[in-house]
């Protein structure tokens, strides 16, 4: 299936310190494409998510997102930024906002758009994701299943072309991690182009496209879901995969 | 025991010099304070750097210092300007390095993710630091500003050294009046006490509705 390529990383490097937690990373994430990144911790999947928004720049290589290459520091980097929605493991609602302004923050300040105008589009995306009836509650009030739903509304209300997820279910109570992506999976299936940072095997399974396994910086594979779970290559990922799914 | 009453207007304009000092100083250290602030945090070096040389030079220079370079220093430069706002000026750097300090603590203490989901979003620095991270700060960074405002208020006396009408001041022409000292000064210290406990209230109000604002 090829797609028109969206996110491509080409010979990214970066240290923190003396570890190498990117080694020379190539990898292409094409249009409306769901890749989920899985591998041990250290292994370097979330900076990899948070290198593609430049939250943590990087030492070589190019990282492009649309054809654009990442610029420096700055107000293009807003602007690019404002196009790629991010998922944060700790939520990172604004705590002094209510759900609704939380959400129609950037839209009014970043894009510009009206407030009635931001507001109705944020009612509907809290409709989305079944919190419209906490709009004026704040973050704190709210479980974390329901403040990660929010999270993901407000990336969404930015109309982004792509939406990074770093562990969006990790900190979660287990029997909140399923709300969390079921609007994940929804998502997937309206074709957004996801780049999900994940435990959640189930989930890599049933909605990605693409599972890329990584250990020590190290992209080790990078294939279709069905045939990394069944008959993975490396040790690395038999490994990992063993000790995993059987408990 | 009645130079209160003899000298009512006296008093008067001290201690609404005091006021005035206080209010123009306080609101100068404010902004450039919460300026400096952000530049300290800043991701630009240059900025980060003057803002650290700002604090370090202003917050360890002695003010009586400080007062002597401005009102002496600045009109050799050809900057004439009336004693009161040199004073204002030299009060306000001051009190805004530790106004800065005060800040950029309160800036620490608002969780990193807070700033990054801001990026995250598009905001550029200043919206982040404006919109998302001084908003939450502000409940932490209340009362070491209240204090550092008192400071500033009785720190406004050296101005009187000065020749600039406030309240430690009237204790001069008084003596020379044959008036009792000690009465003069239980008087000038009431006076300070007003402008004290005023500012005290005022930010014990603020932080009492920044408390409960989520």
């Amino acid at each position: 299936m090829a797609r028109e390529p969206l996110i491509v990383l080409s010979g990214v490097n970066k240290h923190f310190g003396q570890l190498h937690v990117l080694k020379d990373i190539e990898l292409t994430i094409g249009r409306g494409e769901v890749v989920v990144v899985i591998g041990p911790s250290g292994s370097g999947k979330s900076t990899l998510c948070r290198a593609i928004n430049r939250l943590e720049p990087v030492e070589s290589g190019t990282i492009t997102i649309d054809g654009e290459p990442l610029p420096a520091e700055g107000r293009a980097l807003a602007r690019l930024r404002a196009d790629v929605g991010m998922v944060f493991q700790s939520f990172n609602l604004f705590a002094h906002k209510t759900v609704l302004q939380n959400v129609m923050l950037a839209p009014v300040k970043v894009r510009g758009r009206g407030k009635a105008e931001s507001e109705r589009h944020a009612r509907e995306l809290l409709e989305r994701v079944g919190l419209v009836a906490h709009a004026d509650k704040y973050p704190a009030q709210l479980s974390g299943g329901q403040q990660q739903r929010v999270a993901i509304a407000r990336a969404l209300a930015m109309n982004p072309k792509a939406m990074l997820f770093d562990e969006p279910t990790s900190a979660l109570d287990p029997e909140m991690i399923n709300e969390v992506l079921e609007v994940m999976r929804q998502l997937a299936e309206e074709g957004m182009t996801m780049v999900v940072v994940t435990h959640e095997m189930g989930f890599a399974r049933s909605a990605a496209h693409r599972v890329v396994f990584m250990a020590d910086g190290r992209i080790i594979e990078d294939r279709v879901p069905e045939e990394f779970f069944t008959a993975p290559e490396s040790e690395r990922a038999k490994d990992f995969l063993s000790k995993i799914l059987h408990h | 025991m009645n130079v209160l009453s003899d000298n009512f207007s006296l008093f008067a304009k001290g201690l609404w010099g005091t006021v005035q000092l206080t209010l123009l100083a306080g609101a100068l250290s404010l902004v450039v304070g919460v300026i400096i602030a952000g530049f300290r945090v800043s991701p630009v070096k240059a900025l980060r750097a003057f803002g650290t040389a700002w604090v370090t030079v202003l917050r360890n220079t002695p003010l009586t210092l400080l007062f002597f370079a401005v009102l002496l220093g600045l009109p050799r430069f050809g900057v004439v300007l009336p004693f009161r706002v040199f004073a204002v000026l030299a009060l306000g750097a001051y009190t805004s390095a530790f106004i800065c300090e005060a800040v950029r603590a309160g800036i620490n203490t608002v969780p990193l993710g807070q700033g990054e989901a801001a990026r995250s979003l598009g905001m550029t620095f200043t919206q982040t630091l404006s919109l998302v991270v001084l908003p939450q700060a502000a409940r932490s960074v209340i009362s070491p500003i209240g204090s550092t405002l008192i400071a500033l208020a009785k720190n406004s006396a050296i101005a009187g050294s000065f020749s600039v009408t406030e309240l430690l001041g009237t204790y001069k022409p008084l003596n020379e009046l044959g008036y009792s000292i000690v009465w003069t000064f239980v008087w000038i210290a009431v006076g300070y006490l007003i402008v004290t406990l005023t500012i005290s209230a005022v930010f014990n109000l603020l932080e009492r509705k920044l408390g409960v604002a989520r």
